[in-house]
């Protein structure tokens, strides 16, 4: 149990800024996830909170105290890697031990295989245990880092991607666990990962990183309705948040050759409309447009359309019959339609 | 190139080489050594059956020569292993110039044996030579000091060929992946416990080879030890054998000496492998 904070960390390696005046706050039990690209700096971030890394400037508090001179085996935190790093040549069973036999501060024997035969139950690795780890699946191999990251109380975990080296189906049932096991565990949880789904599905809050710099923190709601800027916006939501150049004439939104209702914004000054693809209507009067393409996905279909120069995407029930090469009336719902500043790519309801 | 050129090119001439110079004289001296000839005679060789090998293993001298040989072998390579084990973690870490420094610190392997035997005969003499000097030790006949010698060359044998261990053990100890010790740091392990948890099971097999090479050498050891001392404590058993068989010219006998440090050679080697395979298995 702890709370983390960041206060304006900076750092380099050699000429490459990694993370530039990052300030953080993780409030104690929440489960936090950084999303950003490769090379946004999510993973840095990760271990200067570990220890492993040491920031080049600013400071790194775990419960109000200040660790950043602190050394990772001080601070008592847990860390998974996307690359498991369980320790070869041992048994599952002497990997989960190996945090507890540490003669910095060891365990009794008894209180050892408690907690290890407790560990594999939560993680349904009992039957592993007398297995050396490297005959062990992708996924049963995870379970275990995760476990040894369990296995101890510490103050934090800390999640490297540790999903993102397994197949699709293995992947949707451990982020359910691991959120389950978060909830039972009532710990701070920080969470890397370059997935949004990942981020939208597990995340209590999420951090959205670009190029060393963290762009908006909040609520997968709150990041999803509201990006800050066009950025958070394509980079959340699949299929992206759609994006139109243009302007507000006479409460019209126009972009390019469509032209769509839009109250109350200030008119002639240069925009980009965002309008997420649920948000999109097909049918009835509207813009004309046409589509391009048709995805099924079972639950809902994504529609490609053009208009004009424009291409869109529009999330439609399956239920509606579309096919590529129909003309179709466009429509959106004005209310969740997102403004940002043409110039500097800031949504207008954060002050842009 | 066709496969038949190949073979004709450079398979061909290998064996043809291997049979003249390697499996010939070794079957050949295997039947010298049921015989009692002698290379300086011209007098025909008798077959004694099994006489030589009976003579030779109830020999309290020949007895006396494998016993300093052990001595000799398990200082040596204990000598090379803690020296270019501990020479490697030291090396194992990002260092100024390190490419350069690996490259040196390989030199004295690169060198003759003999060569090296004339350097340290000279580091140890008694009257100008720098060790005396730089340990303070006056006139200290390393060479001619009976208990010693042995251990004198053992030096000189450690100084040269630790290199070796060095350059295995640098290379196993690279291939140990960081985020091992990162998750080691995470769980709190101590730089001991993670030495023994981790490092050393992992570089053990290739550990292990650098080892059967170097107990190999130096149970055959010659060179070092024949340029070095000639005193009775410093007689290993290829000194023995090269002094039976060209100085003494018993030539029958010393073939049926060298089967017999050939199998002892093979019989340690295969102890060694046989745990080694145990290590890896681990």
């Amino acid at each position: 149990m702890a709370h983390i904070e960041l206060r304006g960390v900076t750092k380099t390696f050699g000429a490459a800024r990694a993370l530039s005046d990052l300030s953080l706050d993780i409030a104690d039990g929440q489960f936090f996830v950084l999303l950003g690209e490769t090379g946004a700096g999510k993973t840095t971030t990760l271990r200067l909170i570990a220890g492993l890394e040491k920031p080049t400037e600013g400071r790194v508090f775990i419960d109000g105290q200040d660790v950043t001179g602190w050394g990772a085996a001080e601070r008592d935190v847990a860390l998974v890697l996307q690359q498991y790093s369980l320790y070869p040549r041992y048994t599952v069973r002497q990997n989960l031990e190996f945090p507890l036999k540490s003669p910095i501060r060891p365990s009794s024997p008894a209180e050892i295989a408690a907690r290890v035969a407790r560990v594999a139950k939560t993680l349904r690795i009992e039957h592993l245990l007398d297995r050396k780890t490297d005959r062990l699946s992708g996924g049963e191999m995870q379970r275990v880092s995760i476990g040894r990251a369990i296995v101890r109380t510490p103050k934090v975990f800390l999640m490297d991607e540790p999903l993102s080296a397994l197949d699709a189906k293995l992947r949707e049932a451990l982020r359910a666990e691991l959120k389950d096991l978060q909830m039972n565990l009532g710990e701070t949880f920080l969470f890397v990962t370059h997935d949004q789904v990942e981020a939208m599905s597990m995340g209590d809050r999420i951090g959205v990183l670009n190029k060393g710099v963290l762009v908006q923190v909040g609520t997968p709601h709150e990041i999803y309705t509201n990006p800050i800027n066009t950025f958070v916006a394509r980079a959340v939501g699949s299929p992206a948040m759609n994006l139109m150049p243009g302007a507000v004439e006479r409460g019209q939104a126009v972009a390019g050759s469509l032209r769509l209702p839009l109250e109350g914004a200030e008119s002639g000054r240069p925009l980009i409309f965002g309008i997420r693809p649920e948000d999109l209507e097909l049918g009835g009067e509207g813009a004309p447009a046409r589509v391009v393409d048709v995805e099924n996905h079972g639950v809902e279909k994504i529609v490609t359309l053009q208009v004009g120069a424009q291409a869109l995407r529009a999330t439609v029930p399956v239920t509606l019959r579309v096919v590529a090469g129909d003309a179709v009336g466009l429509g959106w719902n004005p209310g969740k339609v997102v403004l940002f500043d043409q110039a500097t790519g800031r949504s207008l309801r954060h002050g842009g | 190139m066709s496969d038949l050129a190949i073979r004709n090119l450079f398979i061909i001439p290998t064996i043809v080489f291997l049979i003249v110079f390697n499996i010939f004289p070794l079957l050949y001296s295997l039947g010298y050594s049921f015989t009692d000839f002698r290379a300086s005679t011209n007098a025909p060789a008798n077959f004694v059956g099994l006489d030589n090998y009976r003579t030779l293993l109830s020999d309290p001298f020949i007895w006396r020569n494998f016993t300093i040989t052990a001595k000799y072998v398990i200082v040596s390579v204990t000598g090379q292993v803690i020296v270019g084990f501990g020479v490697a973690m030291l090396l194992n870490r990002e260092i100024p110039f390190k490419g350069l420094l690996t490259t040196l610190l390989l030199l004295p392997m690169m060198l003759s044996m003999a060569v090296v035997g004339l350097f340290w005969k000279m580091l140890y003499d008694p009257n100008f030579g720098v060790i005396n000097y730089a340990l303070g030790l006056g006139k200290f006949e390393w060479l001619a000091d009976p208990d010693m010698a042995l251990y004198a060359i053992a030096i000189a044998d450690i100084w040269m060929w630790s290199p070796f261990v060095m350059l295995l053990s640098l290379a196993g100890l690279s291939a140990v992946p960081k985020h091992l010790y990162e998750a080691a740091a995470i769980d709190r392990a101590s730089g001991l416990y993670t030495f023994f948890r981790i490092t050393l099971p992992l570089v053990a097999p290739i550990l292990m080879i650098a080892i059967i090479f170097r107990t190999m050498e130096a149970f055959k050891t010659f060179d070092l030890a024949y340029i070095l001392a000639s005193q009775p404590t410093t007689e290993v058993i290829s000194i023995r054998l090269y002094k039976m068989a060209f100085q003494e010219w018993q030539t029958g006998m010393s073939c049926a000496l060298a089967y017999i440090v050939l199998i002892m050679v093979l019989a340690i080697t295969n102890i060694y492998i046989k745990y080694l395979n145990k290590v890896k298995e681990r």
